[in-house]
């Protein structure tokens, strides 16, 4: 049987986060490919329902980033995110929704290594949570396939 | 049914080196409303955008995917390319293949896989893009300087030669500033006064600068280019217009003993005064708190000699609104005083004194014409002690950082003591020099070494006097922290420069941040120096952290260069991504409820409170509304409404879901 391939969602803001993966690019640092990016204006705008909503529909591991704490684009969204990040970990954590799976980490458009790093560090770790279906039987969901590769 | 045109770049080798370009291209080309999809080499040339063009025309696309290279590099040249064929730009995405796919991983099937999950989510989000039309936002061309010291004056001249207006106000009844107090200046000792009363002069005279001295900002309302402002015109007790400067009033008022501010105390003026003989405006104000008439009811000598009959006893403070289009905030620093050095007897013995004193005291036309005599019997000091970093550097103190000028001004009062005081000793403790500057290191060194300056790197315990001498306890810390004992006769503290008073108050008013030391805060420390948080706002000289003069002025050159660009057009031009409060029908009217948590959250500003008043005038609903021209789309607010009555157009509440579930959901 292959390897479990983990789908791993990256909310992340468009100043610091996107632009460091953007220059893990240019540096050609090569990283896990079960990473899917979606760019947001600010990490204070991604609403954590999101969040639920990916492992939903099938993820098995989020990554969260923005900018480092003072360097918001936008002065304080980085700051919200964090508060509301402690507030839904503890709440996932009374709902028994898995918070290993979520990464929440600053990465500025100058840490393209870093960026590699956290992506392979969740890809492994995840990897080997394995894929997570207790989420659908938390929420009653009907299982459903759900192809990983 | 939308009609989505997917365009697959190869960017050369870049992105086809280890993706199947023709496999994404035809994955994409077979889901739900896409009408045409297609890879080609470069899309980014002509012949690609052309081939966009075309689509866009011949299929009647209503959407557009870019599977090419980072937004951030290539967004504003596909946008602008829809845009020419006649498509709303915003219909346009771009999938990131090249930095976030075929740059970081290995050429084979799961990294073909990825492309397509890439094009997938932004084709599924592309159907929820809306038509957006830029945000034209009239602009005012008048720029408001806030503090007429050398950084006020330098933003206001270079604003008003590009042919702008400026009002300039200042708090003081003349402008200059720090700069006008001082000596002479580092590295080039050439003196203060004669290098900037021309500019003063000059400031006075332009036909496009309206100066108002003593006159503080009041209120501030509106936005980036459409500001309104309050100003206080602080009662003068004088008609300007009759006045003509003659200064009979000055000589003749019986007042006589008042601490000079300007002679930081130790010169004395009158309550009718004008603070220096080269002030701008050369008028008097009258000082009501020390003015005898204020006092006790009688006196009036300055009416009774005033030639043009110019005294008005009976004015009183005028609020003054004033539109304008940007602001530069110029107000300056200070520097700690007394009591905050008991320790150095600072306040206690008259011969501790500032360093800003000992400008005074080495200026032509201070107290002493220039004379360095110490204030409290007038000698001639024969040693005398500087200490550096006077509460800078001291996290004890609450000022943990340097204050960057002091370094530099005790090797210049040093070396004006040794010019003028031959045969006298000076003295410095130290931390470390910093002298980081053009000529700056060259200028201690020849302190050190042509005028004889005695360097001790060390601290200073306490002062004390004894026998009329001013002991000086202090370490060696180069000789073992060897203890070191001067007998001076005067000592000067370069005492920290610390944020202006009333700065917090002024930033409250501005809407603009502040650091923990209350210095106003730079937008980026690196990339944007002199603009702030709130747009249309900027900063010059050390308002924003400590400054010399030439920092002072490059800053204020870099905010009227800003204000310049703004003014440059006619309508301010913004994208489209800002945050809308949804609206319906009466009689809900929208969603939102009014608990305004939208407001807390917004680093702007930007959201305000809206009424909707039936035909009686009454208030029937409380919602929030966003300011077009103060959002700067963050979003934050989106995330926080409880009633998801708030979106950000570009990262709506449907984008975001359906880019999750179209990335997770395979076709």
């Amino acid at each position: 049987m292959a390897e479990f391939e983990p789908k791993i969602v990256a909310f992340v803001c468009n100043w610091c986060t996107y632009a460091g993966a953007d220059l893990t690019g240019t540096s050609r640092i090569k990283y896990a490919s079960n990473v899917r990016i979606i760019r947001f204006p600010c990490t204070g705008r991604i609403d954590y329902m999101l969040l639920l909503k990916a492992f939903d529909e099938g993820a098995d591991g989020i990554i969260v980033s923005g900018c480092h704490p003072n360097d918001c684009h936008y002065t304080s969204g980085n700051f919200h995110a964090r508060r509301r990040w402690i507030m839904f970990r503890s709440l996932c954590d009374f709902t028994g929704i898995d918070t290993e799976r979520i990464k929440f980490s600053w990465v500025s458009a100058a840490e393209g290594a870093k960026w590699a790093d956290i992506v392979n560090a969740t890809v492994a770790s995840v990897r080997e949570l394995g894929p997570y279906t207790e989420y659908k039987k938390v929420a009653k969901y009907p299982e459903k396939e759900v192809s990983h590769g | 049914m939308s009609k989505i045109g997917v365009f697959v770049c190869h960017c050369g080798e870049n992105i086809s080196a280890t993706v199947d370009c023709a496999k994404v291209a035809e994955t994409a080309g077979n889901y739900d409303g896409v009408a045409y999809s297609v890879d080609y080499k470069y899309m980014c040339s002509d012949p690609g955008q052309n081939l966009i063009k075309s689509a866009i025309k011949e299929k009647g696309l209503t959407g557009v995917v870019v599977a090419s290279c980072s937004p951030r590099m290539h967004e504003p040249t596909f946008r602008k390319a829809c845009a020419e064929a006649g498509l709303n730009p915003f219909m346009c995405e771009m999938a990131n293949l090249r930095e976030h796919c075929s740059w970081v991983h290995e050429k084979g099937e799961a990294t073909t896989e990825k492309a397509i999950d890439l094009v997938r989510i932004l084709v599924e989000k592309v159907k929820y893009n809306h038509s957006l039309s830029e945000i034209k936002v009239p602009v005012t061309k008048t720029a408001l300087v806030i503090g007429g010291g050398i950084a006020g004056i330098q933003a206001s001249l270079d604003i008003a030669n590009t042919g702008h207006k400026v009002i300039l106000i200042e708090r003081d009844p003349s402008i200059g500033g720090h700069m006008s107090q001082l000596s002479e200046t580092f590295p080039t000792l050439d003196c203060s006064q004669c290098i900037l009363t021309p500019r003063m002069v000059e400031v006075a005279q332009h036909p496009n600068i309206t100066l108002y001295t003593y006159a503080e900002l009041e209120s501030l309302e509106g936005f980036i280019g459409n500001f309104k402002a309050k100003i206080r015109r602080k009662s003068k007790s004088l008609d300007e217009k009759l006045c003509t400067g003659c200064g009979l009033c000055t000589t003749k008022c019986p007042a006589k003993k008042i601490p000079s501010e300007f002679n930081e105390g130790l010169g004395k003026r009158t309550a009718i005064y004008v603070p220096f003989p080269q002030a701008v405006p050369n008028k008097p104000v009258i000082d009501r708190i020390n003015c005898t008439y204020y006092i006790k009811g009688k006196c009036k000598i300055c009416e009774i000699v005033c030639p043009t009959g110019a005294i008005r006893f009976d004015q009183e403070d005028q609020i003054m609104e004033v539109e304008v289009g940007a602001i530069v905030i110029a107000t300056g620093f200070t520097v700690k005083q007394p009591d905050f050095f008991p320790e150095y007897g600072f306040g206690k013995y008259p011969d501790v004194i500032t360093g800003l004193q000992f400008e005074r005291l080495a200026s032509a036309s201070g107290p002493t014409l220039g004379e360095i005599r110490r204030p409290s019997d007038g000698k001639i000091p024969e040693k005398i002690v500087f200490l550096a970093c006077a509460g800078s550097r001291d996290p004890a103190k609450g000022i943990p950082y340097c204050s960057k000028i002091c370094c530099m001004y005790i090797a210049k009062h040093a070396m004006l003591y040794q010019h003028k005081v031959h045969g006298g000793k000076s003295y410095v403790f130290y931390m470390d020099i910093r002298a980081g500057g053009k000529m700056y290191e060259e200028f201690v060194r020849r302190a050190i070494e042509d005028d004889g300056v005695n360097y001790i790197r060390g601290r200073v315990s306490r002062i004390y006097e004894k026998n009329g001498k001013l002991i000086v306890d202090g370490a060696d810390t180069l000789l073992n922290a060897m203890p070191v004992e001067i007998e001076a006769d005067m000592v000067v503290l370069a005492t920290a420069g610390v944020a202006n008073e009333g700065a917090e108050e002024l930033a409250q008013k501005l809407h603009i941040s502040y650091d923990p030391y209350k210095f106003f805060a730079e937008a980026h420390p690196k990339l944007k120096p002199v603009e702030t948080n709130t747009a249309g706002i900027f900063l010059a000289g050390a308002c924003q952290a400590p400054r010399d003069i030439p920092e002072s002025v490059a800053m204020a050159s870099g905010a009227a260069v800003k204000v310049a660009g703004l003014f440059s057009q006619d309508e301010l031009t913004r994208e489209p991504i800002i945050a809308v409060v949804n609206r319906q029908a009466p009689p809900v009217y929208s969603s939102c409820v009014g608990c305004f948590l939208c407001i807390s959250t917004c680093p702007y500003q930007a959201i305000e409170k809206e009424e909707i008043k039936n035909r009686n005038g009454e208030v029937i609903k409380s919602m929030a509304k966003v300011n077009p021209g103060l959002c700067q789309g963050c979003g934050t607010c989106v995330a926080f409404c409880r009633t998801k009555s708030i979106d950000i157009q570009g990262y709506t509440h449907e984008q975001m879901y359906t880019e999750v579930m179209a990335l997770l959901n395979e076709y």
